[in-house]
């Protein structure tokens, strides 16, 4: 059992290493913690989550590599859940900057959170 | 020595014919809307596994991403679907065109059907099976763009996940360390890759579409 756990992790890190290389965007933890948002909850906590995305995007910028679509407006509900209203709307500008396709949803997630106050 | 590479070429040619007889995608409504924004609704389950939905929500913006379309954030979208009234894929998936035009102003809409997923139990072993399908929806005129089944199966015995496949496709399958107690996500990973990369009815690339790196 132990050893096959081994083979596993080693072969999830070869893979994980062969994934820096040859996708276009850093994917880091994203969509793991999208599984965890609905699988484990309790591991995947805003403050979590903010944590290790905000170090993605730490790690892509070293890498020399662009942040995928999607990440920035994520990391923007997690501020916004954890009621950081300043960071939450810098992300979503974020997002929308990288990619303006996002344009219509985000302006309308802002227009409507500054509506209910 | 001969005789060994012999075979070797008879079988990959075998392979390969045997790859060939897929018929052609017909490309020319993906090509005509050439979308640029894909909004990933919550998949329909039609399993018994009912984490399935939000497994396979977490596997499906990697591979669209890398084909070079811009992917809405998949659990803000379900947070905002929730949010406005929609607490299940099943209503998710009813949402009218022009309301995801009017407030998401996605180009088009990926709906998945799963069909079959999760483990089974077998005599001598388990397999782990993953199986839905996909279309992709244009937002503006409602036609369908591409669609393509979602298959794979896992069986820790054989000692071949994928075969050749699953070897050329191991970039895209990561994090599987963390999830050894649930192995849908990469054969998830897997099914997808498959469906994506495939030759013949593969999903085409989209305007961030970059050639990788090597």
């Amino acid at each position: 059992m132990n050893k096959s756990l081994l083979t596993a992790t080693l072969l999830g890190s070869l893979l994980t290493g062969c994934a820096t290389t040859k996708t276009q965007y850093y994917w880091g933890e994203y969509e793991q913690l999208i599984y965890q948002t609905y699988h484990t909850p309790g591991e995947a906590t805003p403050i979590v989550q903010i944590e290790k995305l905000e170090a993605d995007i730490s790690k892509a910028a070293e890498a020399g590599m662009p942040i995928p679509p999607g990440l920035y407006a994520h990391l923007g509900l997690m501020y916004a859940s954890n009621g950081n209203k300043s960071m939450a709307l810098a992300s979503l500008q974020k997002e929308k900057e990288l990619y303006p396709e996002s344009a219509t949803f985000i302006d309308g997630l802002i227009k409507r959170s500054s509506e209910n106050g | 020595m001969k005789n060994l590479l012999l075979s070797v070429a008879v079988f990959s040619i075998l392979l390969v014919s045997g790859c060939a007889t897929i018929e052609p995608y017909d490309y020319q409504a993906l090509k005509q809307h050439a979308p640029r924004s894909i909004l990933v609704i919550p998949p329909i389950n039609n399993s018994v596994e009912v984490n399935a939905p939000y497994t396979y929500l977490s596997t499906v913006t990697q591979p669209l991403a890398e084909k070079g379309y811009y992917v809405f954030p998949v659990s803000v979208i379900d947070n905002f679907l929730k949010e406005n009234g929609l607490p299940t894929p099943v209503e998710m998936n009813s949402v009218p065109l022009e309301k995801i035009d009017e407030i998401i102003g996605a180009d088009a809409v990926l709906y998945v059907d799963i069909q079959d997923w999760g483990q089974k139990f077998q005599v001598f072993s388990s397999v782990t099976v993953v199986k839905a399908n996909i279309k992709l929806i244009s937002v503006k005129t409602g036609e369908l763009l591409w669609d393509a089944p979602i298959y794979a199966q896992h069986d820790p015995n054989s000692g071949n996940s994928g075969g050749l496949v699953g070897a050329l496709v191991g970039a895209v399958v990561s994090q599987i360390a963390g999830e050894l107690t649930d192995n849908t996500p990469s054969v998830a990973r897997i099914a997808n890759s498959q469906a994506f990369y495939s030759q013949k009815r593969g999903l085409l690339t989209g305007p961030y579409y970059q050639e990788p790196k090597k």
